[in-house]
């Protein structure tokens, strides 16, 4: 005789946030999770650049020009640093096998600034020896550590996308929003500008917005105006979509019940259409941060971007031009596998996202 | 076309006005030239004027195919521009053959075969071909010419040029031709043949597929004659961007190999504040990314009968 089967309890879907929702579907790409925390890494990394890195972004050595790598090896229990050579000739070096120094950690070194405001000098390795260099990644034309520099100009490079990406869609949401909730003239003009924006070949714009600054000046300005070129660029196709599903939305309900409560234009628009844009945004933001990132290293590569002695990635990679250095200091391209990298992680991350944001896709 | 190519053009007069300084500015310094001499100059090209005096000069000359007059190169902006557009052109036009011919039918592979070893490498090879800046890969590329030998090291032809014969000549272009199109077109070719992929995918569960199959057509029947015809149109689209793509990425290689083009003259004329060029250079930019989109709408209402141009 068979028992009755006990009626299966269907569980209730319980109310989860928007935030769970969007993470439970993300979770089962690994990939995706995979470029996140990639990008986690780097990021931490920038931020703590000056403890990391063992020498500052602009210390020359002059016994040290085109340094080839050094990697610390096991003597026993300790790590050790070997003594390289200078050789007769150009730029040629020989490693000392027998001549070694200790690495040290948490060595005392240059001065820096710890986040960026607590002076500090610990390093996290070093050897406290000039003439025994810890060159991880070789060195520069200046006898510069390119692993120290790749860390500092992390932070530049990267910094960039974000910012970058922060003001042109935070502009690209409020001008869109407005074009698309108010309509009439003041939209046509504006999508006509954005339109104009758009249809002009992205580098050629650059070039001509970098023509209207002018040249000599200071790192910092240099920074903030690498950003307003990239940022105005890309605010304008943001722009036009987020117009577009403002243009639909208004049409909607919960908007008119909005309005009939007597809520403010400004407050329809922040509060009840643009937060209807987010996962759109925060998917685009994603794959549109290696755009800016690029700019960076395009602008700093022609020589118009960030100046020496100042670190970045495209200005580092200007070194690797020469394509005799290249083929005789392959290490130069250094900045290259990093830049190579970031840009990978944002793309995985990005997909995973955009999969994820999509609902309608089963 | 025209009112978008007057806006660009007076866009980029503004940032031109915004910037200090111009051509003349460092012929100052020069001992050896009179500063009536200079004050004379620069009323012949009316840079003494304000800025929209000089636009509307400039604008008057442009109606009459005329781009002034290069003052860094010393002859004509017009046949300038014209020898640096035709080499841009020909290296985008070639990118793009090469960039579709190759990603059209590796779309289609990796959409038949979804899931297997040609599905998965053709998506690793898309990412990594997505993620590679064009900088590193012109600079991987000159790196690979000049360690082999196979290529020219950048140029457009080798110095001794002048003295070969015509059918040398022609070789000569073309071996500098093929290392700058195939990095251009490698940067192009991982998005494309993403998109083909899915578009195909798409394609394959539409009912008139399963209808096509049930009625029990050979496979091929099924995929290049019903599913690809109607796969082909979003790609045509797309066209557009890739060609926007192509471009910018164009600027990069040219100016990393060597390749003179508009996007090389364009930095030169920025380096020279040969402000005029930088003008005629973006316009002319601008012009040929909105032909081609023209193009890419003429091909799409000639695959599509349902789409009419207005």
């Amino acid at each position: 005789m068979e028992t009755a089967e006990p009626i299966a309890i269907t569980e209730t879907p319980s109310a989860s946030s928007p935030w769970r929702l969007f993470w439970r579907r993300l979770k089962p790409r690994k990939i995706a999770l995979v470029g996140g925390v990639i990008l986690i890494v780097l990021y931490s990394i920038a931020i703590v650049a000056g403890f990391i890195a063992p020498y500052r972004y602009d210390q020359i050595d002059d016994k040290a020009f085109f340094h080839p790598p050094v990697w610390p090896r096991f003597h026993g229990l300790h790590l050790v640093v070997p003594r390289y050579e200078q050789l007769p000739g150009d730029f040629n070096y020989q490693v000392v096998l027998s001549d070694t120094k200790p690495l040290h950690f948490f060595i005392h070194g240059d001065k820096y600034q710890f986040l960026g405001f607590i002076p500090c000098s610990i390093h996290l390795f070093g050897t406290g020896d000039g003439d025994y260099p810890v060159f991880l990644f070789g060195a520069d034309q200046f006898g510069r550590d390119i692993f120290s520099r790749l860390l500092y100009g992390s932070q530049v490079s990267l910094s960039i996308g974000i910012v970058g990406i922060l003001l042109s869609f935070s502009m690209g949401m409020i001008v869109g929003g407005m074009s698309g909730y108010f309509a009439g003239a003041a939209d046509t003009i504006t999508m006509r500008f954005c339109e104009l924006i758009m249809s002009i070949p992205a580098l050629y714009l650059i070039i001509s917005l970098r023509n209207a600054f002018p040249p000599g000046m200071s790192s910092s300005q240099v920074y903030a105006m690498i950003i307003i070129i990239l940022s105005f660029i890309g605010w304008a196709s943001m722009a036009r979509v987020i117009r577009g599903m403002s243009l639909s939305l208004r049409e909607q309900q919960f908007i008119l019940a909005a309005s009939a409560i007597g809520q403010s234009h400004l407050k329809i628009i922040v509060r009840h259409i643009l937060p209807n844009t987010f996962s759109y945004v925060i998917v685009a933001a994603t794959l549109s941060v290696p755009y800016y990132i690029l700019g960076e290293v395009v602008l700093s590569f022609l020589g118009v971007g960030i100046q020496e002695p100042q670190a970045s990635w495209g200005l580092m990679l200007n070194a690797a031009q020469n394509t005799e250095y290249m083929q005789r200091f392959p290490w130069l391209l250094a900045p290259g596998a990093a830049i190579f990298i970031t840009v990978l992680a944002f793309n995985f991350l990005g997909d995973g996202l955009r999969d994820a944001a999509d609902t309608k896709q089963n | 076309m025209i009112p978008l190519l007057l806006g660009v053009s007076l866009l980029t007069f503004l940032l031109m006005a915004l910037s200090p300084g111009n051509y003349f500015t460092a012929l100052q310094q020069n001992p050896q030239i009179s500063q009536d001499t200079i004050k004379q100059l620069q009323a012949q090209f009316h840079l003494d004027k304000p800025w929209y005096v000089q636009y509307v000069f400039w604008l008057k000359n442009v109606f009459c195919g005329n781009f002034g007059y290069s003052m860094a190169y010393k002859i004509s902006a017009t046949s300038l521009i014209i020898t640096r557009l035709w080499n841009t052109f020909v290296l985008s036009f070639t990118a793009l053959i090469i960039a579709w011919g190759i990603a059209i039918p590796l779309g289609i592979w990796a959409a038949v075969r979804k899931d297997s070893w040609v599905d998965h490498t053709c998506s690793f090879f898309a990412f990594v071909g997505l993620s590679v800046p064009d900088v590193l890969l012109s600079l991987l590329a000159m790196w690979f010419a000049a360690s082999t030998g196979w290529f020219p090291v950048g140029g457009r032809e080798s110095p001794l040029h002048d003295f070969l014969t015509p059918a040398q000549q022609f070789w000569d272009h073309i071996h500098h031709l093929i290392l700058p199109a195939i990095v251009l077109a490698a940067s192009d070719l991982a998005g494309i043949m993403r998109r083909m992929r899915s578009c195909l995918l798409d394609t394959l569960r539409a009912e008139y597929v399963t209808a096509a199959r049930a009625r029990g057509l050979s496979e091929g029947w099924v995929i290049y004659k019903h599913a690809l015809r109607n796969a082909i149109n979003p790609l045509l689209t797309i066209f557009g961007y890739s060609l926007a793509g192509l471009l910018s990425g164009a600027f990069i290689v040219e100016n990393i190999m060597a390749w003179p083009g508009l996007g090389r003259l364009t930095v030169e004329a920025f380096f020279a504040k040969d402000s005029y060029l930088v003008v005629d250079t973006v316009v002319m930019a601008t012009a040929l990314l909105v032909a081609g989109n023209f193009i890419a709408d003429l091909l799409l209402a000639w695959s599509d009968p349902r789409i009419r141009l207005k």
